[in-house]
């Protein structure tokens, strides 16, 4: 019961293509680590995340753009994500079977794949022009809006992979909708639903184009939201087209710390998806 | 519409049969029930008198109408916009397909326990104590103790009195369709329906259910639909044969599989399709 010689050959073939294939993948996050860990090591100290962004010549750290970041990230979050499970809940519990949820379905997709700076715009004359100045709300809009369709689209996703026979267990006891959506469906679809947010967030995180037309950025220590906001991608961004060395080395410090985050993030949304599937 | 409605009532009113057993609390006693999947027919004109208290087992090959059947019975089918029902299906004497019949009471007159089990994500208290305590106020100890009845009513009580807290997920198959008996009975119905309870269950598990049903039938209405003719034969006072969406016999258990009238019910029993 040999293998034929020319199947064990093509399956060798595949097994090595497949692998390279996967390392040529890897290579690129593992040299973008690299690369950042290395330029921006000098900055990698304590200070990097207890001082503020330094004038040109000095020394500092990204205190103010972590704080800013952060903040905007949450706030986005907060505003996005209720909105975005509900609708979520809506397309893929209420609204089954309709023509409505099915035009909504589509029009999110198109939002999804939407440019980002095509949102900062809009925000920008929404939100920016309207007030008069640049300011950490703009920011937090604009990063929320483009969390919506994300956290719309995987609430979708998981609801549906919730098998039907759970809700009809469900309703055949009599329950009303809304206790069979809120106690059965979203608890089978948890970890579903956190890794679509978590997947999100990792997203938003990185956002530049967004953030320059709506918080901008900001020197100098400010918690105030209705002001300029210092933010990481933006100081990146600024920074690495500064022609001083101290920013420059900054700029690849937020570049590591950043994508460190989103990585983390992500390996977080395995663990998750694990768990669920375990379950 | 209206006055046909009357019409046929009175005059089943006159067969002392039928009357009888709509006046019996617990007996389903269908009238020209029809059933489509968009247009496709599913069921064709089924007239059915279900008796009180005891097992009544639905048999058929695939995709013969029998889960339809009991999917009409507590309207579960409406979850579906193209699925439609028509005729008239009465419990306790009220025709339970009328739009106007409340849903919450029907499917609290009405428990259903589905081909795989499925257990909610959460604790084996909850799972029963769930629809209950949507139900009915209860105490803490009032809910404890109806929780426990109803465990002990699906012959689990024993197995899981230690870990009422862990995830009814921890659960073999086997079990888990129990909890989800117990469930079911916890709110005091007066019917059960069972579609394939015991098809994806091992031998073991399917004979202590068998058991379960055998004992539970003192107390509910159960209709079962299988595909296994033995357990047809073993947990049923009566059975029901379906063909293409038609009730093609239905009679004591005992008669319909050693001496069927239709030549359909024989070849169907004696394996020639299905």
């Amino acid at each position: 019961m040999a293998v034929p010689i020319r199947r064990r050959a093509a399956d060798i073939i595949a097994f090595l293509f497949a692998t390279a294939a996967t390392a040529f993948g890897l290579l690129w996050l593992f040299w973008i680590l690299w690369t950042t860990l290395r330029e921006g090591a000098a900055a990698l100290t304590p200070r990097l995340f207890t001082e503020m962004t330094p004038p040109p010549g000095s020394s500092g750290g990204l205190l103010n753009a972590f704080y800013g970041s952060a903040v905007m990230i949450l706030l986005g979050l907060v505003v996005g994500t209720p909105i975005g499970v509900a609708a979520g809940t809506y397309l893929a519990e209420h609204g089954r079977h309709t023509r409505a949820a099915a035009v909504i379905s589509f029009v999110n997709d198109i939002l999804l794949s939407a440019p980002s700076i095509v949102i900062g715009l809009f925000v920008y004359e929404l939100v920016v022009v309207s007030a008069g100045h640049f300011s950490g709300y703009a920011g937090a809009v604009a990063l929320g809006i483009i969390l919506l369709p994300i956290v719309v689209r995987t609430t979708e996703e998981s609801l549906r992979l919730v098998p039907d026979q759970m809700r009809e267990a469900g309703f055949a006891l009599g329950l009303p909708r809304w206790r069979v959506t809120w106690q059965i469906i979203y608890k089978a679809g948890l970890s579903a639903i956190l890794t679509g947010i978590l997947l999100g967030v990792a997203r938003i995180a990185g956002e530049t184009a967004p953030l320059l037309f709506t918080a901008l950025n900001n020197q100098f220590w400010s918690s105030s939201l209705n002001a300029p906001l210092a933010n990481v991608p933006v100081v990146i961004f600024q920074y690495a087209m500064s022609p001083y060395d101290e920013w420059h080395t900054l700029a690849w410090a937020g570049a590591f710390v950043l994508t460190a985050f989103v990585l983390i993030l992500n390996i977080l949304v395995r663990l998750l998806a694990r768990k669920g599937i375990s379950k | 519409m209206n006055d046909s409605a009357t019409a046929i009532r009175i005059e089943t009113k006159e067969t002392p049969d039928a009357a009888g057993a709509e006046a019996t609390p617990g007996a389903i006693v269908m009238r020209d029930l029809s059933f489509h999947y968009g247009k496709t027919p599913a069921l064709k004109h089924v007239n059915m008198s279900v008796p009180a208290n005891a097992v009544t087992a639905i048999i058929g090959p695939s995709g013969c109408g029998k889960s339809t059947l009991l999917r009409t019975v507590n309207r579960i089918f409406e979850l579906y916009p193209d699925q439609h029902a028509t005729g008239e299906i009465l419990i306790d004497g009220r025709n339970v397909l009328d739009r106007k019949y409340p849903l919450a009471d029907l499917r609290r007159l009405v428990g259903m326990v589905f081909q795989k089990p499925t257990p909610f994500p959460s604790s084996i208290r909850s799972n029963v104590a769930f629809a209950l305590s949507y139900y009915e106020r209860l105490s803490k100890s009032e809910l404890s103790d109806r929780v426990e009845d109803a465990l002990r009513q699906a012959a689990l009580w024993d197995e899981v009195k230690d870990k009422l807290n862990q995830s009814a997920l921890s659960l073999s198959g086997g079990q888990q369709q129990r909890l989800c008996i117990a469930r079911a009975i916890a709110v005091k119905p007066e019917i059960l329906l069972l579609d394939e309870a015991t098809s994806a269950l091992d031998p073991i598990s399917t004979a202590r259910i068998e058991e379960l049903i055998h004992e539970l039938s003192s107390q509910f209405t159960i209709m079962i639909v299988t595909h296994n003719m033995q357990q047809a034969a073993r947990v049923s006072r009566r059975t029901a044969f379906f063909h293409l969406g038609e009730l093609i016999e239905f009679g004591k258990t005992s008669d319909i599989f050693t001496n069927p009238h239709e030549q359909r019910t024989r070849d169907y029993i004696t394996g020639r399709y299905g």
